[in-house]
C-alpha cells in the first residue's frame, strides 16, 4: 500500500512540474510574440554534445527532425546534422569505407548483414560548436560568432555570402541556403535551448546516442559521460576547441 | 631649390580631399553601424535574439507527457521508456499548440518500426534486431508487440 | 551523385568559390606585377624599363578597378558588401584586406598617377574646352603651379610614395596568398609559402602583362620597340620566374617528402583532376616552356626578331600558366573533399552569375578601362612626364 501512494505520488509530482515547466515554454510559443524565454541567463550555460557511437542505430531520426525543426532544404544536399555509414576493415582503417545517402535522412538500409570480418559502425555528425572556432575567426564582418553560451550562431541578416566560413570549417557542417543567399549551419536548436528543451536531435533520438550538454550545469550527465568514457572529438589536431564529445570514436573516421 | 608656398598647395589641396574622405567614412560608419553591434562581442546583439526566437517545431517530451500521463506510464515500465514520444509520432508542436484542433496522424504499424529495428552489423548486438521480410512479413509489429511497451503479450 | 568519387562530406557537393574568385587573384596580380615594373625606374633607376613606367602606372589602375567586381558577382548579398568596412573583423584576411585595398588604391597607386601626370593634366586643362576642361581642372584640383620646383617636389613626394608603394604593392597580393594560406582546414592551400608564392607569381603575371602591352601599343601605334626596354623587362620576367618556380617546387618537393594524411589525396587528386591545369598548363607550357625561351634569349645572342617573338611567346605563356596556377589553387583546393576520402568536380556554367561568361567579360574589362585612361592620360608622346625624362617614341 505505502509502495503504490509514494509511487503515486513521485509520478504526480513529476507530471505537475513537467507540466510547469511545458507550460511555460509554450506561452512564449502560443503569445505569437517571439521573445527572450524569461529565466534564461546566458551567463549560466555553456553548451556542447555528447555523442555516443556505440548506441547509434543509424536509423536517421536525428536528421529527419533537424530539418523539419529548423526549416533546413531537402533539395539540394545541404544538412545541418547528418549521419555517416563506416565499413572498416580492421587490418586496415586508413581506408574505410564510408557513405552517407542524402545524409542518412532515409536511415541506412540498403546493407544489412555483410561480411561479419568487417567493422561497422555510424557517426551523427553536427556543427561541433568550437570554443575556438576557424569558422569564426575568418568571417570579415561579424556574420558569424560564437556566442556568450557556447553556441556558434549566424546573423542571416549581416550575412553576405563570401563563402570564407564554409572553406574555413574543417569538418564541412556549413553550408549556403540557396533560398536566402547567406549561410546556414546547425544552430544546437538555440531557440529550443534557451527555453529549456532540447535540440530536435536530442529529443527525437531513440536510443540516446545524441545528448545535449550543458558543460555549466553541475547535474548535467556530460560530466559523467566524459569521466566514464574514453572521449574523442573530430580533427583535435586542428585545435578547434571542439565541443562535440564522441564516446566510442574509431581511428577511421575523419 | 628655392619653394615657395604656392609650390604646395595642390597638395594641401589633396590631403584635404583625403581628410574629407575619411571624415565621410566615419560618418556613414556612425550612422550606419548597427547600435546594438560590439556588445557581447563582433556581432549585432540582435542576432542572438533572432536566432532564440524561431518557431518551435517539436513540442519536446514534456509536452506530451502533461496530457497524456497515462501513455507515459505505459511506456516507463518497458523498453521505449527512454524513447521519445515524437521520435515515432514525428513532430507534434502544433498539436500541442492546438491539441483539441489538431489531431495528428497515427504512426504506421509497421515503417515506424522498421526503421530502427532493422538488422544490421552496425547495430549494438545488445539492440533488438530483426530481418524485416524474416520476422511476421504478412502483419504488422503491433499485432504482437504493444507499441508503447513492446514487451511480447 | 554525378561527378563525385569516393565519399564526400555531405555539404561539399558543390564548390564554394568558382571561376570568379579564380579571377580575383589573377587581377590583383597583375597590379601588384605591374606596379613593381613601374617602381623598378622610379627607386631603382633602372632607365631602361622608362618607357612602360606610364603604362604599367595606368594598367595597374585599370586592372585595379576592376578587381572588386567578380568578388561582387560572386556574393549571395553584393549589397551588404560594405559591412566590411563598417565592422571589419580584424582577425579575419579577408576584412582587412578591404582595408589594404583601399590603402593601395587611394594613398599609393592614384597619388602616384596623379603627381606623375600633374603636369600634362594642367597643360591639358588650359589647353581644352568643354566638358573636357572640366575633367582636367577637377584632376588638377584647380591648381595649375607647374613650375620648376613644384614639379620638383612632386618628384620627391612621388618617390617617397613608390618606396611605400613597394611594401603596399606586396601586402596587396601577399595578403591574397595568406586568405587562402590561413585555412588550416584546408591541407592544399594551407602552407606560410602560400603569400610567397602568390607574390611572385604576380610579379611575373604583371611583368609578362605590361611586356605584351608594351608590344600591342607600340603596334597599334606604328612605333618601334625599344629594344633595350624590352630586353630589360625580359631580365626581370627570367630571374623573378626562377624565384618562381623555385618556391613552387619547395612545396611540391616538401609535400612529397613528408606525405602527411592529406598528401595521398592531393596526390591522387592532382594525377586525376588536376592534371591537364596542373602539370601541362602552368608547369609545362606555362613555367618551363618560357623559362626556356627566356633562357635561350638570356645565354645566347639572338637577332632582335628573334628576341621579339620570344618575348611575346613566352609573355603570352606565362599569363596562361599564371592564371593556371590560381585555377589550381582556388579550384583544386575544393575538388577534394575535407574527409580526404573522394573528390567531386566543378561544374562551369556558362551565362549565369558565376559562369564563364562574365569571367570573360571581366577580364576584357580591365582593357576597356585601360583605353579609357589611357585616352585620358597619354602615357607617350606630347609631354615628358615629371621625372624629366624621355618617352621612347
Amino acid at each position: 500500500m505505502d509502495q503504490d501512494r509514494r509511487s503515486f505520488l513521485g509520478h504526480a509530482g513529476k507530471l505537475l512540474v513537467l507540466t510547469a515547466s511545458a507550460a511555460v515554454a509554450w506561452e512564449h510559443v502560443l503569445e505569437g510574440r517571439p521573445e527572450e524565454a524569461p529565466n534564461y541567463r546566458v551567463s549560466d550555460h555553456w553548451w556542447g554534445m555528447a555523442i555516443d557511437i556505440d548506441k547509434c542505430i543509424g536509423c536517421g531520426t536525428c536528421v529527419r527532425a533537424c530539418k523539419k525543426e529548423n526549416d533546413v532544404p531537402l533539395e539540394p544536399f545541404t544538412f545541418r546534422t547528418w549521419v555517416e555509414r563506416y565499413v572498416v576493415d580492421p587490418e586496415d582503417i586508413d581506408h574505410p569505407q564510408v557513405d552517407s545517402v542524402n545524409g542518412g535522412y532515409q536511415g541506412f538500409y540498403d546493407r544489412e548483414l555483410l561480411d561479419p570480418r568487417l567493422k561497422m559502425f555510424y557517426v551523427p555528425k553536427l556543427c561541433n560548436q568550437c570554443a575556438h572556432s576557424p569558422c569564426v575567426q575568418v568571417c570579415p564582418v561579424g556574420a558569424t560568432f560564437e556566442s556568450p553560451d557556447g553556441v556558434v550562431l549566424v546573423d542571416t541578416s549581416y550575412c553576405l555570402g563570401c563563402r570564407y566560413c564554409v572553406q574555413a570549417c574543417p569538418y564541412g557542417c556549413r553550408f549556403i541556403d540557396p533560398r536566402t543567399s547567406t549561410v546556414d549551419k546547425c544552430s544546437l536548436c538555440y531557440h529550443r535551448i534557451t527555453r529549456g528543451l532540447t535540440t530536435a536531435c536530442c529529443e527525437t533520438c531513440p536510443t540516446g546516442a545524441r545528448v545535449l550538454a550543458d558543460l555549466k550545469d553541475p547535474k548535467d550527465p556530460i560530466h559523467a559521460f566524459l569521466r566514464e568514457h574514453r572521449v574523442q572529438v573530430l580533427k583535435p589536431q586542428m585545435a578547434t576547441g571542439s565541443k562535440t564529445y564522441y564516446n566510442g570514436l574509431d581511428g577511421s573516421v575523419r | 631649390m628655392k619653394r615657395a608656398p604656392g609650390d604646395y598647395v595642390h597638395l594641401v589641396k589633396m590631403a584635404g580631399l583625403f581628410a574629407v574622405g575619411v571624415l565621410a567614412f566615419v560618418i556613414v560608419r556612425w550612422v550606419m553601424v548597427p547600435a546594438d553591434f560590439g556588445v557581447y562581442g563582433h556581432y549585432r546583439a540582435g542576432a542572438l535574439k533572432d536566432n532564440m526566437t524561431r518557431p518551435l517545431v517539436y513540442a519536446g517530451q514534456a509536452s506530451c507527457v502533461g496530457c497524456h500521463p497515462d501513455v507515459a506510464e505505459v511506456r516507463a515500465k518497458g523498453r521505449h521508456a527512454h524513447v521519445a514520444c515524437e521520435s515515432c509520432h514525428g513532430a507534434l508542436g502544433t498539436h500541442a499548440g492546438n491539441p483539441d484542433g489538431i489531431k495528428p496522424a497515427r504512426p504506421d504499424r509497421r515503417t515506424t518500426c522498421i526503421i530502427c529495428h532493422t538488422a544490421s552489423i552496425a547495430k549494438p548486438k545488445s539492440f533488438p534486431q530483426v530481418v524485416p521480410s524474416e520476422h511476421a512479413p504478412d502483419g504488422t509489429c503491433a499485432d504482437c508487440h504493444p507499441v508503447h511497451n513492446p514487451k511480447l503479450s | 551523385m554525378p561527378g563525385v568519387e569516393g565519399f564526400i562530406y555531405p555539404n561539399e557537393f558543390e564548390l564554394q568559390w568558382g571561376i570568379l574568385i579564380v579571377l580575383y587573384p589573377f587581377i590583383t596580380g597583375l597590379v601588384a606585377g605591374a606596379f613593381i615594373l613601374a617602381s623598378l625606374e622610379r627607386v631603382f633607376n633602372v632607365e631602361a624599363v622608362k618607357p612602360t613606367y606610364r603604362l604599367a602606372l595606368l594598367t595597374a589602375l585599370a586592372f585595379l578597378l576592376v578587381a572588386p567586381l567578380p568578388l561582387q558577382l560572386h556574393l549571395g548579398h553584393p549589397e551588404r558588401s560594405f559591412e566590411m568596412y563598417l565592422t571589419p573583423h580584424t582577425q579575419s584576411a579577408m576584412a582587412m584586406f578591404g582595408f589594404v585595398y583601399l590603402w593601395y588604391l587611394m594613398a599609393v597607386l592614384v597619388l602616384e598617377i596623379w603627381l606623375d601626370y600633374r603636369r600634362d593634366i594642367v597643360l591639358r586643362w588650359r589647353a581644352s574646352k568643354g566638358i573636357s576642361k572640366v575633367v582636367y581642372g577637377a584632376m588638377a584640383l584647380w591648381s595649375g603651379n607647374i613650375g620648376p620646383s613644384a614639379l620638383e617636389l612632386d618628384d620627391r613626394v612621388g618617390r617617397a610614395l613608390t618606396v611605400i608603394g613597394i611594401p603596399s604593392a606586396f601586402l596587396l597580393h601577399g595578403y591574397v596568398g595568406f586568405i587562402f594560406g590561413s585555412v588550416k582546414a584546408n591541407p592544399w592551400w594551407s602552407t606560410p609559402l602560400m603569400p610567397i608564392v602568390f607574390l611572385f607569381s604576380a610579379i611575373v603575371s604583371g611583368i609578362a602583362c605590361i611586356l605584351l602591352l608594351y608590344f600591342a601599343t607600340c603596334w597599334a601605334r606604328r612605333v618601334t620597340v625599344d629594344m633595350r626596354c624590352v630586353d630589360t623587362i625580359a631580365k626581370y620576367l627570367y630571374y623573378a620566374f626562377l624565384v618562381d618556380f623555385t618556391l613552387e617546387t619547395l612545396d611540391l618537393v616538401h609535400r612529397l617528402y613528408e606525405s602527411d594524411e592529406s598528401f595521398h589525396a592531393l596526390d591522387f587528386m592532382v594525377k586525376t583532376r588536376l592534371f591537364t591545369s596542373q602539370i601541362v598548363l602552368q608547369i609545362l607550357v606555362g613555367t618551363l616552356v618560357p623559362i626556356g625561351l627566356l633562357a635561350l634569349t638570356q645565354l645566347f645572342t639572338l637577332r632582335d626578331k628573334a628576341r621579339r617573338v620570344i618575348y611575346v611567346l613566352a609573355g603570352g605563356l606565362t599569363l596562361v600558366g599564371i592564371f593556371a596556377m590560381r585555377w589550381n589553387v582556388v579550384i583544386g583546393g575544393q575538388l577534394f573533399s575535407k574527409s580526404f576520402l573522394g573528390y567531386t568536380t566543378y561544374k562551369m556554367q556558362f551565362a549565369t552569375r558565376e559562369g564563364l561568361l562574365p569571367a570573360v567579360g571581366l577580364l576584357i574589362l580591365p582593357f576597356v578601362v585601360l583605353w579609357v585612361l589611357v585616352r585620358l592620360l597619354p602615357p607617350w608622346g606630347e609631354g615628358e612626364s615629371a621625372a624629366g625624362g624621355d618617352v621612347a617614341g
